[in-house]
């Protein structure tokens, strides 16, 4: 259900009538298959579970949710808790 | 170079400043459910619930196709599996959980031909390679994997690989919520949902829950920092008094998901009424196959029969799976049910809630 | 052809062996001159030495010198039945010495004479044979180690899974102070002399079923040298032990059981190889129970730490050695595991096969 993996399109191609493609995980290549992602382009980075891409990742998104986090900081200072760590 | 690799999201920095922040918002105690196996793998891999100022209790939900593939559907594909001209395939998760007595992984030892497979792919591949014998594959998981089994399927009518049928089995998330929700006895008060489902489903379908329920949701990922992110807002709209759908995951997951992907499903697949094992009949809960893609469902072929099994009357799964009960209510718990002698599938799977708690007590030993 | 099989003799200028084969027959087995032709042409070609080509029952090994005064005899027997046979890194017949030599080495030993047996499936290619015999040649040359003897047996068809090889090796240890599974105590050092998995994840990929490729390579190697190196600088060594099945978490689950003590790892600190991790993530295994045939497990006090950790990196075999935890005292054994995130989890030992999941 839901072991999902990040890793990068490489190759696109057909396979008996099916959309497949090479997928790299950084030192790791798979073949996933991209029929749910037809307009998926080499270079974009796809989710992958069961050898299967999810979705196509957004890494615009990405960058906005580490910088969310970044404001945390700014948050955590005017907010300081009273509670120990345990 | 890439922010979506994983490793950023797994910082440790990051996990201390998200830590900081629901501690500094936190003022009352709040019972968040997680309802997906992988996401409790997660949390007992990094220990995370370690982190957590003591208030926030996370219950582990039905979320792991482990846990909730129903007894009668383990005992079919017992049975297809011993068949002699059968080659049975299954994701490895499947392969330890007990029927009423052997499971699919002593089968092979007694010579059935089990093979665990990565993909339904890989099924499709094995039939196309073996036409005389009959592949079948144990179809189960969530929303996740369902494209991919509709895929399969596909791929297999188009190509004429007619010795290739599943055993439907999969579950849909959303009614096992209002399962949850609706029961009187519910303490679940925000919800953490599956990430790696709303990708493939979106999140729309979550919107009326929340409404009718007053129940906060939160779309999460699955790496800690994802984790952490999810707990803080739902936590932020628990203290606010809030209930809306909120997406933590947006690198992922966009509000109508992935269409193309649920149109593969939807070619497919219909909803039908579905077991939960433990829990019981779910309306509309699981997928069947349409009729013009019957003759790949493995009950068209063999004689399975209906029979209703019974499970240990030591078990509480069922209500330790709808978050109404822990492990510790269970008198079983680390006494007949154990890792090694487990009595129902929260004790089996790695990922149940029987065996996390099993585990986690023993640090504090 | 004549009625036995042979090709007709067609003359001087017949450039055919008459017994050259492509694959292993059941006459093989039978002990007349197919027997000897292969136990000459394939195993004393390549493993020759003294006491293999000698052609007798028996291996008469003189130990009256060769064993030193306080030193006590080891020995150890295993059998590999690995599938595939062939898998980037190595094979069945490099995997089966190192496997014997370092069960020898793992009490603190010198391993020195083996023997092995083979149960060949009718049918078997002789080149994949001559393959194998040349790497159990070349691992013996590597660990310093003599074949002394061994014996053939040929099955029919389908009765047995290609080629089974049982080892059996000699070698010897000091008396004192032991080197074994007990010996772990509070306050050691836990050190590994390489990272984790990589064998585990080699044999996965060459089965070839879990749709992936990578450069992976098994580490199967022989760690006697390695040992030896380490025994001469810091005597005090505790334990030694490969993780082997069920990988580091399984072995060092064992130890703590073995010595009643709790071992407690930092993640931080084991080493594992970036490709191996993301087969791992992928396939949802853990590579902290994977095997691994060429690295070992150190536990020693832990004022000898940064020697071990120096000597050991000075071996190519040890490269990427590191501290990754300590011995402590508690009241029940336990192996626990720091987490990246600074939290704490048990460790168990695996039970039954680790299984690919999705979930």
């Amino acid at each position: 259900m839901c072991l999902g993996i990040p890793g990068q399109v490489t190759d696109i191609y057909d396979m008996e009538g099916t959309l497949m493609s090479k997928v790299d995980f950084g030192g790791v290549v798979q073949e996933v298959c991209v029929a749910t992602v037809p307009e998926v382009k080499v270079g974009q980075y796809v989710l992958v579970h069961a050898g299967f891409a999810l979705n196509i990742l957004s890494d615009q998104e990405a960058l906005e949710t580490i910088k969310l986090f970044e404001e945390l900081e700014k948050f955590n200072q005017e907010h300081p808790s009273g509670e120990q760590p345990e | 170079m890439t922010t979506l690799t994983n490793a950023n999201f797994r910082s440790e920095e990051l996990t201390q400043k998200l830590v900081a922040s629901i501690r500094a918002i936190t003022t009352r105690p709040w019972n968040i459910m997680e309802i997906c196996g992988g996401q409790t793998h997660a949390i007992l891999q990094y220990g995370l619930d370690q982190l957590l100022p003591a208030g926030i209790q996370l219950i582990h939900g039905p979320g792991c196709p482990v846990c909730v593939t129903s007894l009668e559907s383990i005992e079919q594909a017992l049975k297809i599996a011993r068949q002699d001209d059968v080659i049975f395939t299954s994701f490895g998760d499947m392969l330890r959980v007990p029927g009423a007595g052997q499971d699919l992984f002593s089968a092979r030892a007694s010579g059935a031909d089990v093979r665990v497979v990565y993909s339904p792919m890989e099924a499709v591949k094995i039939a196309a390679l073996n036409s005389q014998k009959k592949v079948v594959f144990f179809a189960v998981g969530f929303e996740t994997t369902v494209p991919s089994i509709a895929q399969s399927v596909l791929h297999a009518k188009r190509n004429g690989i007619t010795n290739f049928t599943i055993l439907p089995a999969n579950v849909l998330v959303p009614p096992a919520m209002h399962a949850i929700l609706s029961s009187p006895e519910n303490r679940v008060q925000g919800f953490l949902a599956a990430g790696h489902v709303c990708a493939v489903m979106g999140y729309w379908e979550y919107e009326p829950i929340a409404a009718r329920y007053h129940t906060p949701i939160v779309v999460t990922g699955f790496e800690p920092v994802d984790i952490l992110n999810g707990i803080l807002m739902t936590v932020q709209q628990l203290e606010a008094g809030m209930h809306t759908v909120q997406n933590a995951y947006r690198r992922a997951v966009t509000r109508e998901g992935n269409l193309t992907a649920q149109g593969i499903i939807a070619q497919v697949f219909e909803p039908v009424d579905r077991n939960w094992r433990g829990i019981g009949l779910i309306p509309l809960s699981g997928l069947g196959l349409r009729p013009e893609f019957q003759t790949f469902d493995v009950h068209e072929h063999f004689e399975l029969g209906h029979e209703t099994l019974a499970e240990s009357p030591l078990c509480i799964a069922g209500s330790v799976l709808r978050g109404v009960a822990t492990p510790h209510d269970c008198p079983a718990f680390g006494r007949q049910c154990t890792p090694g002698t487990p009595l129902g599938a929260p004790m089996v799977s790695s990922e149940g809630a029987c065996a996390a708690y099993y585990r986690y007590q023993r640090v504090k030993a | 052809m004549t009625q036995a099989g042979y090709p007709e003799m067609q003359g001087p200028n017949c450039p055919l062996p008459i017994s050259k084969r492509e694959m292993v027959v059941i006459g093989h087995g039978s002990g007349g001159q197919l027997t000897h032709e292969l136990i000459r042409d394939v195993f004393q070609s390549r493993l020759g030495n003294p006491l293999l080509n000698a052609g007798n029952d028996s291996a008469l090994l003189d130990l009256s010198q060769a064993l030193p005064a306080g030193q006590r005899l080891v020995v150890s027997t295993d059998a590999h039945i690995v599938s595939p046979l062939f898998f980037p890194g190595g094979d069945i017949g490099r995997l089966s010495v190192c496997g014997t030599v370092n069960d020898l080495a793992m009490m603190g030993a010198q391993p020195r004479y083996l023997t092995a047996t083979f149960i060949i499936e009718e049918g078997f290619l002789i080149s994949d044979l001559e393959k194998i015999v040349d790497s159990m040649a070349a691992a013996c040359a590597e660990a310093r180690v003599q074949l002394v003897a061994a014996d053939t047996k040929v099955t029919e068809h389908g009765k047995s899974d290609g080629i089974f090889i049982s080892t059996t090796g000699i070698g010897w240890a000091r008396s004192t102070p032991r080197i074994a599974g007990d010996q772990a105590r509070p306050g050691d050092a836990v050190l590994v002399s390489g990272p984790m998995g990589n064998h585990g994840i080699a044999i996965a990929q060459a089965r070839g079923n879990l749709g992936f490729q990578s450069n992976v390579v098994s580490d199967t190697a022989p760690l006697n040298s390695l040992v030896g190196q380490l025994l001469a600088e810091v005597p005090n060594v505790h334990v030694f032990r490969d993780p082997t099945r069920g990988g580091l978490a399984t072995t060092l689950v064992e130890i703590s059981r073995q010595s009643s003590v709790t071992i407690e790892l930092d993640e931080k600190a084991i080493p594992i190889d970036p490709p191996v991790r993301v087969a791992c993530e992928l396939l949802g295994l853990d590579p902290l129970y994977l095997a691994n045939e060429g690295n070992m497990l150190v536990i020693l006090p832990a004022e000898f730490a940064y020697t071990a950790l120096r000597v050991l990196r000075a071996n190519p075999l040890g490269n990427q050695a590191a501290i990754i935890g300590h011995v402590t005292e508690r009241p029940q054994p336990q192996l626990l595991l720091k987490t990246t995130l600074g939290t704490t989890r048990v460790l168990e030992m695996l039970s039954g096969e680790m299984l690919p999941r999705i979930c």
